[in-house]
């Protein structure tokens, strides 16, 4: 009987077979012992904070660091107004660049040059975007402001969410064109056989084969949008007091939790200030968290269909 | 098992790592952190001071609160704020702390009102009026009692304040809450309050941007940051009832009044009637007792030395970077303040 020298696997395979799988737990297990790590370090910091202001910091409207009472109220409605209006404005942007590279013109110069160009936005820093924002659109939605009868600021959620809006498209965009790019031929090429119009193609060929995967790049720029600091910082306006209509929140001043953070942080001098500091910090955390719980709920629904 | 052994590893490292970096601190290299007001300043006093002295002074510019944080920590040999201790950070240090003027800063209130003639005038309490959302018109009765002529427009202030914690907010509330009672009973001091109305700038370049854009806006800058970006300033009454234009002379003169020994002391709202209202020292931190941790008689003595060049000769750099030099009182309140630091119980200078 000849022996299978492919069943032998050397003493080095071995070893390459158990170092290669303890490399890829070690470096997984790292980054979460890193979120946890984030976790608690949250946590403990702002019991003092926790303690001295309990649950009521989620729906306190005061943020008055001379008397020690904070609430999150204005900050979190801030950032949450602000990341789902970039995210609404930026969907139709970010599908329609992914249909287009993707399907429409996947090859040639034009296609490589709007692709490298998405992708460069997402390089640029974001005080750069902050700074666009501050000299060129602010005065123009200034002007827009007066003629709808707004108190003219300029800065605001308003314009911080068009100025995140274009910070983000990419993060969804380029996800979107590679995923569309790799439906497989056939079931498209079927499709046409069958006398289908390219818009029919997209419509009941590609989107419902790569609906969870651009629902995914969506909301990795939600995840984006609700962290960015710096720019909206600039732009939004830096206000804790909350306007009575939804037209003066809207297009008025106002504030997000990343940005009174990276604002206040530094010149938080006694315990309870910067306790409450880090509490935001932990909101924030939890607010991912929940978004991107209920994110994945809606994908597993729409792939199960 | 092997995790914990890489997990000893790194922690000697890191353990490895920092004995290095307290054993670099040489007696010639000297630690600082705080202000980033006076940043600009120290860097050129240290800098002249390089020259003629085997000196090397390393200050990490990262706000007073932080410049706190370090020395309480012990990790700088001085530290710098633009605000004294308050009574949390001086319970946390525990032992007594010298505070030092290094020099004096005016915080100047900036304006973008078109078509208007010469210069603004303001009362203390109208300003802090305007900060409370209460005067709301440029071409209201209680400015216009203050610039006759001045040719106010029908005009909405906006009304601009750092959103970041910092000491130019530190002075200007605490001008407010000396001159306005509503203002101290509503809002307070600190660096960072609960503004009743208006807008938010990050930094100094965050306001000046915001006042330059928006017709009618009123904000509030460092001196030297309006001086060089060439904005318009109010002038300010002060508690003589005299107008008084922002300028080094007349920030200097803020401080020419009586001083406590320990100079830990608010300037706004001087006594001086030549004085500018809107003023503060900028103070060099460091312990009384000289000998804590593993410090050498050497090491006090270098940075004694230093602090006393910088009230001295280091002076002359204030004026062309648009520092307000030190009054001559405050001078003499320094140099008390500096020869009653010791080292083990004995006085240094």
């Amino acid at each position: 009987m000849t022996k299978n020298k492919r069943l032998d696997l050397s003493y080095t395979q071995m070893k390459w077979e158990t170092v290669f799988r303890r490399i890829l737990v070690i470096m997984s297990v790292l980054l979460l012992l890193l979120v946890v790590g984030i976790l608690i370090t949250l946590i403990v910091q702002s019991m003092p904070s926790i303690k001295s202001l309990g649950i009521g910091f989620l729906w306190g409207k005061i943020w008055d660091p001379v008397s020690n009472i904070y609430g999150a109220y204005p900050f979190l409605i801030g950032t949450l107004l602000t990341s789902f209006t970039a995210l609404l404005i930026s969907v139709p942007f970010s599908y329609a660049i992914s249909i287009y590279l993707g399907e429409y013109n996947p090859k040639g110069w034009l296609s490589n040059l709007l692709k490298n160009s998405i992708e460069l936005i997402a390089a640029v820093p974001s005080i750069i975007y902050g700074f666009w924002g501050l000299f060129v659109l602010v005065p123009v939605i200034r002007t827009f402001e007066a003629k709808i009868h707004i108190a003219p600021y300029g800065v605001g959620i308003f314009t911080s969410s068009l100025v995140l809006a274009v910070m983000i498209i990419p993060y969804a965009a380029s996800l979107g064109i590679t995923l569309i790019r790799m439906v497989p031929s056939p079931l498209k090429e079927g499709a046409y056989a069958l006398g289908a119009t390219r818009f029919e193609v997209i419509r009941s060929v590609i989107m419902p084969y790569t609906r969870s995967g651009l629902f995914a790049g969506v909301l990795l720029s939600l995840g984006r949008a609700l962290g960015e600091t710096m720019a909206v910082t600039m732009l939004i306006g830096n206000t804790s007091t909350i306007a009575n209509s939804f037209k003066e929140i809207f297009f008025g001043p106002g504030n997000t939790m990343a940005s009174v953070i990276a604002n206040e942080f530094t010149e938080a001098d006694h315990t309870v200030y910067l306790s409450a500091l880090i509490e935001l910090g932990l909101v924030l955390f939890f607010v991912t968290v929940i978004i991107n719980l209920i994110g994945k709920r809606i994908i597993t629904k729409f792939t199960n269909h | 098992m092997k995790v914990i052994k890489s997990l000893q590893l790194a922690i000697v490292a890191i353990a490895a790592s920092c004995i290095t970096l307290s054993a670099s601190a040489q007696d010639n290299t000297l630690l600082g952190a705080g202000s980033t007001f006076v940043y600009p300043l120290f860097s050129k006093i240290f800098a002249e001071y390089g020259k003629t002295h085997d000196v090397k002074v390393n200050y990490q510019s990262i706000g007073s609160g932080g410049g706190i944080l370090q020395l309480t920590n012990k990790t700088v040999d001085f530290g710098g704020s633009d605000a004294p201790l308050n009574a949390e950070q001086a319970k946390k240090i525990g032992v007594p702390v010298l505070h030092i003027p290094m020099a004096s800063g005016a915080v100047v209130v900036t304006y973008n009102v078109p078509g208007v003639k010469g210069t603004l005038k303001l009362t203390g309490k109208d300003l802090a009026d305007i900060y409370l959302g209460k005067i709301t018109n440029w071409n209201s009765g209680e400015i216009k009692a203050t610039n006759p002529g001045a040719n106010l427009p029908d005009l909405p202030i906006v009304v601009i304040h750092r959103s970041d914690g910092s000491g130019t907010s530190f002075i200007f509330t605490d001008y407010l809450t000396k001159v306005n009672p509503e203002w101290a009973s509503k809002i307070g001091k600190a660096s960072a309050v609960n503004w009743p109305a208006g807008l938010g700038g990050k930094g100094n370049e965050g306001v000046a941007g915001l006042v330059k854009q928006t017709p009618g806006a009123i904000g509030y800058n460092e001196l030297a940051y309006a001086i060089q970006n060439k904005m318009a300033y109010a002038d300010v009454q002060n508690k003589s009832g005299k107008f008084i234009t922002p300028t080094l002379e007349t920030t200097t003169l803020s401080s020419n009044v009586e001083l406590p020994a320990n100079a830990e002391v608010s300037l706004t709202n001087t006594d001086n009637p030549k004085g500018y209202p809107i003023t503060s020292f900028t103070w060099a931190l460091i312990y009384k007792e000289q000998k804590y941790s593993d410090r050498s008689a050497a090491r006090a003595k270098t940075v004694l030395t230093l602090l006393w060049y910088n009230i001295h000769e280091g002076q002359k750099n204030c004026a062309p970077l648009n520092y307000a030099p030190l009054s001559k009182s405050a001078v003499k309140v320094a140099e008390k303040i500096l020869k009653s630091a010791t080292y083990d119980g004995k006085a240094i200078l």
